[in-house]
């Protein structure tokens, strides 16, 4: 029995899988010449349309022919323009009217971060390297001047487009209900924004930077109860050695560790809390209603007095 | 005239945003009016004409019949903000090509600056450094800006004029801005570029700065010149001077903002009131204490042994 069966098995199975090959093998071989091409054809169709294919739609989620849907969506599933409505009042476009002042502002703080960034791989913020950096940096690193040059004059400009744009809001009376939080943010802002300057204004180490900081930071000793020479200081028990200016600059004079603390401060500290009240900034400007106007004028005669 | 000298101020690199900020400054305002004196002029059409108020669109700028009254931000916003990004790198490539940020020599704490300037926007400050002792002018005066704009909206009670430029309707808010932001803050940074030289000293634009020039200013205190002499009456002096002018600015102020600001004053509440009456108060101190300084050499009003004003 058991031979028979070993006998009739193996017989059996080897012929049978000969045979599956052979007629495998062939249909393989009858595929390619009809399934392939098939196959290809049906490629070139679907490579015709790139819009259609998986990829494309797992990353734009909507199409794009011009229909009204489709403008809104462009802006709605788009993770850096959904800070935009997708309808906004006409007039809300028209320059005169905004200045375009507060994107340009935003605009220039994503330049100094590009360009700040490309400045720190050339930057050793040490007393030793610094000055001869700065000097590399103009002289032998490729465009390292033009990015030294750009990351200066729009830091200026930032400054210039954060005061037209406080001028802007005041001016058109956007800080009025319901936007008065919003006015305190870009205080806020206002003041980092120049806080930002003056702590990159030291990194260089040359004269310039040195004696101005050192001016700036002088005016720390002279702080009220903080400060070693303010009102009430030295009755507090302050000293040039545990002040607020020594916790400013990290020692008693403008030195090493005050390199150190105002590149920390420039590159790290400031824009990180800089981007948070941006943040808040923008989602307040959506949450009070979009921006302010052009509003129709309201006149005087149509004030309700609020009952008190 | 002094051109080199007046060229090599003008020109310095770092001094080139203020020069640019002249007609930028010019032109937003320019652009502002315009606006204001359009709605104004609207406002008082409709103020006299009620019957045109009720159907008027009242805007200077208005829509045209049968354009849709919101429009989609793309294109027609995000096209302006390419724009807008497009023409400031423009102008920052060009800038940066053609000018170089500047570079002194190495920092060096036994070579002293003259002048040694702070960055352009802190020249305010600096300015008021003359004027003022360092921790009033750098510590409590950039503290009451700061604060002073950040309760701004809180405490101005007048509902007119939100979302659109005007200047009949907030007179008030807007000339006190103005003064605040032209006057003090711009003006000391024109002055403070283009007038201080060596040792702070004041040259006319084209005055050739002269390191040795030596200007022997006598200036007095307050109390000295009603001759009193003894520290305790000078600290009770200047209290009584400085009190003194609160009290008597305020109640100016007040007489004059009841009358003319009569709306204001009633919505306002007390707590709102005296905050105003606080920072406007200490906002018109800065020019009569450099006029005082200016035109009367006094150095201080108000003179203790921990502080002087």
């Amino acid at each position: 029995m058991a031979e028979e069966n070993k006998g009739n098995g193996n017989n059996g199975k080897s012929v049978g899988l000969l045979d599956r090959v052979k007629t495998g093998v062939k249909e393989d071989l009858a595929s390619l010449t009809t399934d392939l091409p098939a196959k290809a054809k049906e490629q070139v169709e679907i490579l015709k349309k790139p819009t259609k294919t998986q990829l494309f739609t797992s990353i734009f989620r909507h199409k794009h022919d011009d229909t009204p849907r489709n403008r809104a969506l462009g802006v709605l599933s788009n993770v850096f323009l959904h800070l935009h409505p997708a309808k906004i009042n006409r007039d809300a476009v028209r320059y005169s009217y905004t200045w375009g002042m507060g994107g340009i502002t935003f605009y220039l703080f994503f330049v100094l971060t590009l360009t700040g960034v490309l400045l720190m791989f050339y930057y050793h913020p040490s007393k030793v390297q610094a000055f001869r950096d700065v000097l590399y940096l103009e002289h032998d690193v490729p465009y390292g001047k033009l990015l030294r040059n750009m990351h200066r004059w729009a830091a200026h400009l930032m400054v210039i487009a954060v005061e037209l744009h406080m001028f802007r809001v005041f001016l058109t009376g956007s800080y009025k209900k319901p936007r008065e939080f919003n006015w305190t943010v870009g205080v806020i802002l206002l003041v980092l924004t120049l806080l930002l300057s003056f702590t990159g204004y030291l990194l260089p180490d040359d004269q310039l930077g040195f004696w101005a900081v050192t001016v700036g930071t002088n005016m720390a000793r002279a702080t009220p109860l903080l400060g070693h020479e303010g009102p009430f200081g030295s009755q507090l028990g302050m000293t040039p050695y545990n002040d607020v200016r020594f916790g400013l600059l990290g020692g008693s004079i403008v030195d090493a560790n005050a390199l150190l603390r105002s590149y920390i401060w420039h590159c790290i500290g400031i824009p990180i809390i800089a981007s948070v009240f941006m943040i808040l900034h923008f989602w307040r400007v959506r949450k009070d209603g979009g921006i302010s106007g052009p509003a129709p004028v309201v006149l005087d005669s149509e004030i309700k007095e609020a009952k008190k | 005239m002094d051109w080199k000298q007046l060229w090599q101020i003008l020109s310095a690199p770092d001094n080139i945003p203020i020069v640019a900020m002249i007609p930028l400054l010019a032109f937003y305002i320019f652009l502002a009016w315009r606006q204001a004196h359009a709605n104004d002029v609207l406002i008082e059409q409709l103020a006299g004409d009620p019957a045109l108020a009720k159907t008027h669109h009242r805007k200077a700028w208005p829509f045209k019949p049968g354009w849709q009254k919101e429009v989609h931000v793309w294109p027609f916003l995000l096209r302006v903000e390419f724009l807008a990004a497009i023409i400031v790198t423009i102008i920052l490539m060009v800038w940066s090509i053609t000018l170089n940020a500047p570079l002194e020599e190495p920092a060096n704490p036994n070579l002293t600056m003259n002048p040694a300037k702070v960055p352009w926007y802190f020249l305010g400050l600096q300015e008021m450094l003359v004027y003022f002792d360092p921790w009033i002018a750098g510590v409590v005066m950039p503290t009451l800006i700061i604060i002073g704009l950040m309760v701004i909206p809180y405490i101005d009670t007048n509902p007119l004029g939100c979302g659109y430029y005007t200047w009949k309707q907030r007179k008030f808010a807007i000339g006190t801005f103005l003064f605040g932001f032209i006057i003090l803050w711009v003006s000391m940074i024109f002055i403070g570029t283009f007038i201080r030289g060596p040792g702070w000293q004041w040259f006319w634009p084209g005055q050739t700065w002269d390191h040795n020039r030596l200007i022997y200013e006598v200036n007095r205190d307050l109390p000295d010149i009603f001759g009193i002499t003894s520290n305790w009456a000078k600290g009770v002096f200047g209290a009584i001077v400085v009190g003194g002018y609160f009290t008597l600015g305020g109640l100016a102020v007040n007489a004059f903002f009841r009358r003319h600001n009569a709306k204001d004053f009633k919505r306002m509440s007390l707590l709102q009131y005296s905050i105003m009456m606080t920072f406007f108060l200490t906002m018109v101190a800065l020019p009569i204490k450099m006029g005082l300084r200016l035109l009367f050499h006094i150095k201080y009003v108000w003179i203790t042994p921990w502080f002087n004003v």
